[in-house]
């Protein structure tokens, strides 16, 4: 099968390359573009390991092919990071709550609770909990996964305030 | 897990789309949101020659809300059903249903189009469209047609859709004001399909019942329904009871599933009549 052209911008960079169609999304950025903040967990839709962001929606990466996103505005994990490349809110919220353990489900986690909080700025435990049903932890028990995104929504708020 | 090789297609309109569904015959397909036919095709349990990615056809997207009937593009987003305030005041069935549906990843990306169009006997929409009597609109070849979404399904995976048309739109008659609506669902885990799952409409003296899951198609019962518009609870059970044809799997075995079936729907008649005016 032939490659075609691939442009996205991706954690606001515009990249391009050369894949075949059935190229998945995650494979394109862990290999081609050495993005290897997102992580392939069961690689069958299910653990949201690969989740990354696509035109500001939550998306398992594994399940998606870079055909489909040609065009398309990426995000994943290292795209979080504060622009001086210190770790964003969400990002030192999961090392201050110790939301993490082996830490591979964690980028798949900042960047689902990412776009999480950018549509729910006020977020319940329960909705915590519900919008953040797509992305299986096997260490924490997820309770500190809970508590890092509870208080990262306080910090943002709260840095609005401030810049408001 | 890598699928086998395929021609990526991204037509702009119907036509388009069906031209290439004609031009390659068995070896075209068309993704919606993939996330029931990437899977597949990661297993290589489905494989084709030329995949047609219906993302950028307009006519396939948006949410329409009239008096009397609401329309749905077939490459409307569960999220979007989930997130739409006219449609939660319209048909709030259909955002209860949709928030069961897989899990928020999935969500945001699954159509109601290919949902529906699949086949799979595991899918809530197809019950959820049954129970609420909408149609399908499908193009082809030949030009468009409807079909109940009662008469469209005939098999697992196996529906009244040509394999050259596509799937356009849902519409769906608004219920009347004070029809009561409900969606259960028993599942064993976010992201899992039923075990059993019931959508049921009653008020204003009728009542629609229709259950996901418990065969191989969605099962709507005519019979069943009538028994809850005249108020009988136990005979509309028994009478969906005597509908399904579930089988043992890693679901459960027979007597469970039908055990969980009656509960589902007791619990959704209880609920769609505590909504009911």
């Amino acid at each position: 099968m032939s490659k075609m052209h691939v442009k996205l911008t991706v954690n606001g960079k515009q990249v391009e390359g050369l894949a075949e169609p059935r190229t998945l999304l995650i494979h394109f950025l862990r290999e081609d573009l050495k993005i290897t903040g997102p992580h392939i967990g069961c690689e069958t839709s299910h653990c949201g390991a690969c989740t990354v962001d696509i035109d500001g929606k939550s998306v398992k990466s594994c399940t998606t092919f870079v055909a489909q996103v040609n065009g398309a505005d990426v995000t994943t994990v290292e795209g979080l990071t504060n622009d001086d490349g210190s770790l964003g809110v969400l990002q030192e919220m999961f090392r201050e709550h110790h939301g993490l353990q082996c830490g591979f489900c964690t980028p798949g986690m900042i960047t689902r609770a990412h776009r999480l909080l950018q549509e729910n700025p006020n977020p319940t435990e329960e909705d915590i909990r519900f919008g953040m049903s797509g992305n299986l932890c096997r260490c924490t028990g997820y309770q500190n996964i809970v508590k890092a995104i509870a208080a990262s929504a306080d910090m943002l708020n709260a840095q609005k305030e401030a810049a408001e | 897990m890598i699928p086998a090789g395929f021609e990526y297609h991204r037509p702009g309109d119907i036509a388009s789309a069906i031209g290439i569904l004609q031009e390659h015959g068995d070896e075209a397909r068309v993704i919606a949101g993939g996330h029931s036919l990437i899977p597949m095709m990661k297993l290589r349990m489905a494989e084709m020659g030329h995949l047609v990615d219906l993302q950028a056809i307009e006519e396939l997207k948006g949410i329409e809300i009239g008096a009397d009937t609401v329309s749905l593009g077939a490459m409307v987003t569960q999220h979007e059903l989930i997130t739409h305030d006219g449609l939660a005041t319209a048909i709030p069935l259909i955002r209860e249903a949709a928030l069961q549906v897989a899990d928020p990843q999935v969500r945001y990306v699954g159509t109601v189009g290919g949902n529906v169009a699949n086949g799979d006997p595991g899918n809530d929409m197809p019950g959820l469209m049954q129970c609420l009597n909408a149609t399908f609109e499908l193009s082809g070849p030949d030009g468009r047609r409807s079909v109940a979404a009662r008469e469209f399904y005939e098999a697992a995976y196996f529906t009244a859709r040509d394999d050259e048309e596509i799937l356009t739109r849902i519409s769906i008659p608004v219920p009347g004001a004070g029809v009561g609506q409900a969606y259960e669902k028993q599942k064993r885990k976010i992201g899992d399909y039923a075990t059993a799952a019931a959508a049921v409409m009653v008020g204003n003296g009728q009542a629609s019942v229709a259950m996901t899951n418990l065969a191989d198609t969605p099962v709507w019962s005519e019979s069943a329904s009538n028994a809850l518009a005249d108020g009988d609870v136990s005979g509309c059970v028994a009478a969906m009871l005597d509908a399904i044809d579930p089988v043992a799997d890693n679901r459960g075995p027979v007597e469970f599933k039908k055990h969980v079936a009656a509960v589902m729907l007791r619990r959704a008649i209880e609920r769609a009549q505590s909504r009911a005016d």
